[in-house]
């Protein structure tokens, strides 16, 4: 199989798109479908990268599964594309391993706070110093349009057929709850906050948590006859609300109702490796050679 | 056959002499000799003192000890870390077992070495927490979904339980496959004299890194053994790994084709290289009428039934499976057409020895001792069965 | 596609019209920049987010199918494209892009 794509270029010289460093151009075009909102969050986290001007050799990314799990194959990194639910936990082996790294976890509403709620809320507590992202949908869009933990009261889903009844999880309460010291929230629309806010919660040491409101056409908006992406997009130009470092307990997402987006938390705070070097330091004193200190 | 390096033990991390430990101690120092750096655990009875014993000498030795927050996360962590360049290991047993499962599958798919400690209890469920079994054999041989092989270590003794541990790590790096070392409770806590040699007795395989550039370099291209070499992280490699069925490349390829490759390739690396895996011990195996086969702390429990049968002129041998996984079924089969009956001795009703009577094929008798476990056998219970296969 | 961006804009901008905005001191010195526009026809999918968020509506939607059968966007008015980047931020498909069209003189003091 041929590994080079074929690309025709209509008009213009042929030019490489800036992001192509960035990107798995053998995988592209990506499996998404038109109006999906994680191209443009992967589109805004390559481009934090690029801002950052950090060595991408020292960024890996790991998924879990479902759409936003196939993140970790399209970026040009040190990818891992994991199993359901365990990125985080995954991502908490790497990150210890390699301190100096950053790793970022990249996937989905179901996959992270769902099957891998556990997982996320104790990383926070501990403040592995890793960043999340969480492209929240709203639906299991791979596997057809089930219910969600996100999923709002009265939305349609394929398990949901009269309209959930569950309280959703509020994902900025829920992290900033258990600890993380980085918590926002963004909307695909919001491209430019969002690749500010990747680029801050990169930069921040500790674990970090981006949320991104991302329109998913095929399943969420269809089932619940919300047009397609291009609309849920107007959607949140019309209904995002902007308020930097609200109360993360007023920000739940109702169906159709405004979005409270912003930058929530931003506080400093010693890592899981800090505060356990910082320990076992006062027990042993000068004995103990601190971990992830020396340079490989 | 590929010549593989090995390396000499790093002195800080072996505590040379003779001690009292029991088997999860001795597990425990395994792991450190053989250089493991990180641990993912879940405290669970009867394997805690394996993570007990880590989380107070890791600090020493430049470790990282983490109680993750379930099985799942232990495992994961793990396979995280050894990506990361980190040997790396965990212990659990029962219930635990099974939450692993799920990414043990994780580890044979990407191909990761780490090592796994299942101290057995009694089950199914909660079961005997405090109380031995072998009845998660045929879990670890088929416990998590999809077609794979495994390499599974079962050690009798505290002696053994420090020198499989090590072995296990040495067979992971090896043949870059998580591998299990199957003990039990009776095992886990009987406390013996372990001697643990000086640094430089002990050999140990060190992470087999690729030597090819970035630009040329795939995950999965295997060596003439069929076992790919690793990338390290973090040095511009740029890789890409998945639990979905791969090409070459690592990248997600959802063909029959494909997946005959990919599994084929992950079954055979253990099947080629079986003959260099297995490890079994034979005693008495010439003459012998009846061929008493057995694992674990149940090899050391049988033998008065083989005494007490060798007094009465029965012709009693003895195969020992330090390796259960992969099976010896070439051994088994070529001796079954020499022998009167196979008297297979385990905490269980019934695992391994469905494994013997396929590859006796009804060409011997094949005895079954079972027991449900919460104790070790009665060794009366072993010698009726000699009798009876002798009959 | 019925609301147009202009409408829910202005609602961003509290519904003041350009009239009533100060005059900023240089405005005489700023150059407007200008990007030459690059799509990359096929591996577009149609999704329209560039030409619905275009601030200076150079882009709509062709007529003309590419090979997986989605309508990719053409600029109709590139001149007018001041290569804020807004379409290549937004894309999901990594499939358009501007790029400066170099200016004569000091093109680089001029920021959008």
């Amino acid at each position: 199989m041929s590994t080079v794509e074929i690309v025709e270029v209509r008009g213009k010289v042929e030019k490489e798109h800036p992001m192509e460093k960035l990107l798995r151009m053998d995988r592209i075009p990506h499996i998404w479908c038109p109006t999906c909102g994680i191209g443009t969050a992967v589109k805004a986290f390559a481009t934090a990268l690029e801002q950052l001007e950090i060595d991408y050799n020292n960024v890996a990314v790991v998924s879990g599964i479902g759409c936003t799990g196939r993140v970790a194959g399209y970026m040009k990194l040190d990818s891992f594309h994991t199993t359901h639910g365990r990125a985080v936990p995954f991502a908490v082996g790497l990150a210890i391993a390699k301190p100096k790294m950053k790793v970022v976890v990249f996937s989905g509403d179901g996959d992270l706070i769902s099957i891998g709620g556990n997982h996320f809320i104790h990383t926070a507590r501990r403040n592995v110093d890793i960043t999340v992202i969480c492209v929240n949908n709203f639906i299991y869009a791979m596997t057809g349009g089930q219910v969600a933990p996100t999923t709002p009261i009265l939305a349609n889903s394929s398990t949901t057929p009269y309209g959930t009844f569950e309280y959703p999880f509020n994902l900025p309460l829920l992290a900033a709850s258990s600890g993380a010291v980085y918590v926002a929230r963004w909307t695909a629309l919001h491209v430019r906050r969002l690749t500010n806010a990747f680029a801050e919660a990169l930069q921040k040491r500790g674990f970090s948590f981006v949320e991104v409101i991302a329109p998913c056409s095929t399943l969420y908006a269809r089932r619940n006859k919300l047009g397609d992406g291009l609309n849920l997009m107007k959607f949140y130009h019309d209904n995002s609300i902007i308020k930097h470092g609200a109360d993360p307990r007023e920000v739940d997402i109702g169906f159709q109702e405004k979005i409270v987006v912003g930058k929530f938390v931003d506080i400093e705070k010693p890592t899981y490796l800090d505060c356990l070097n910082d320990g076992y330091k006062r027990v042993f004193g000068d004995a103990y050679k601190v971990y992830g200190e020396e340079d490989e | 056959m590929t010549k593989i390096k090995t390396v000499k033990a790093d002195p800080r991390d072996v505590l040379t002499g003779e001690h009292y430990l029991d088997g999860n101690h001795a597990s425990a120092e395994g792991g450190i000799a053989a250089g493991c750096k990180f641990f993912g655990g879940y405290p669970i009875t009867p394997s805690t003192e394996i993570a007990e014993r880590i989380s107070q000498r890791f600090p020493k030795v430049g470790g990282i000890f983490i109680q993750m927050e379930d099985e799942m996360a232990s495992m994961n962590a793990i396979l995280g870390a050894s990506w990361g360049g980190v040997k790396s290991m965990t212990c659990t047993s029962g219930p635990g077992f099974s939450l692993m499962m799920e990414n043990f599958g994780l580890g044979i798919m990407l191909e990761t070495p780490c090592v796994l400690v299942n101290v057995q209890r009694g089950g199914p469920s909660t079961g005997l927490p405090t109380l031995p079994g072998q009845a998660d054999m045929m879990q670890a041989r088929w416990g998590s979904h999809g077609d794979y092989e495994v390499i599974a270590l079962c050690p009798d003794s505290p002696q053994e339980s420090f020198e499989l541990t090590i072995h296990a790590f040495n067979l992971s790096e090896r043949y870059r496959i998580p591998v299990f070392v199957m003990t039990d409770e009776c095992v886990g806590h009987m406390t013996e004299k372990v001697v643990i040699p000086g640094a430089e007795e002990i050999d140990l395989v060190p992470r087999r890194y690729t030597d090819k550039s970035p630009e040329e370099y795939w995950p999965y291209i295997p060596e003439k053994d069929l076992v790919p070499l690793m990338p390290p992280v973090g040095k511009g490699y740029k890789f890409h790994i998945t639990g979905l069925t791969h090409d070459y490349r690592g990248y997600p390829v959802i063909n029959a084709e494909v997946q005959e490759k990919c599994v084929r390739r992950l079954m055979d690396k253990i099947i080629k290289n079986a003959k260099d895996i297995i490890w079994i011990e034979e005693k008495d195996i010439e003459g012998a009428e009846v061929v008493l086969l057995s694992y674990g702390i149940t090899s050391r429990v049988v033998q008065p039934a083989i005494e007490k049968a060798k007094k009465e002129g029965i012709k009693v041998g003895q195969i020992r499976l330090v390796t259960v996984w992969p099976f010896p079924e070439e051994r088994v089969r070529e001796l079954a057409s020499k022998i009167g009956a196979y008297v297979m001795v385990e905490m269980n009703y019934g695992q391994v020895y469905y494994e013997v009577e396929r590859c006796a094929a009804g060409k011997c008798k094949t005895v079954l001792v079972p027991h449900a476990g919460g104790t070790v056998h009665n060794p009366e219970d072993v010698y009726v069965a000699i009798k009876e296969a002798v009959k | 596609m019925d609301s147009r961006v202009i409408n829910s804009r202005a609602t961003t901008t509290g519904r003041v019209g350009m009239k009533f905005w100060r005059r900023p001191l240089d405005t005489d010195k700023i150059k407007i920049p200008h990007g030459e526009l690059h799509i990359i026809w096929e591996r577009c999918k149609g999704c329209g987010f560039c030409v619905e968020y275009c601030p200076k509506e150079v882009l709509e939607l062709s007529t003309e199918f590419n090979a997986k059968g989605y309508h990719p966007p053409v600029a109709v008015k590139e001149e007018e494209c001041i290569n804020c980047g807004l379409c290549e931020e937004l894309c999901p498909e990594f499939a358009i892009f501007p790029v400066l069209k170099e200016e004569p003189e000091e093109a680089e003091e001029v920021k959008k």
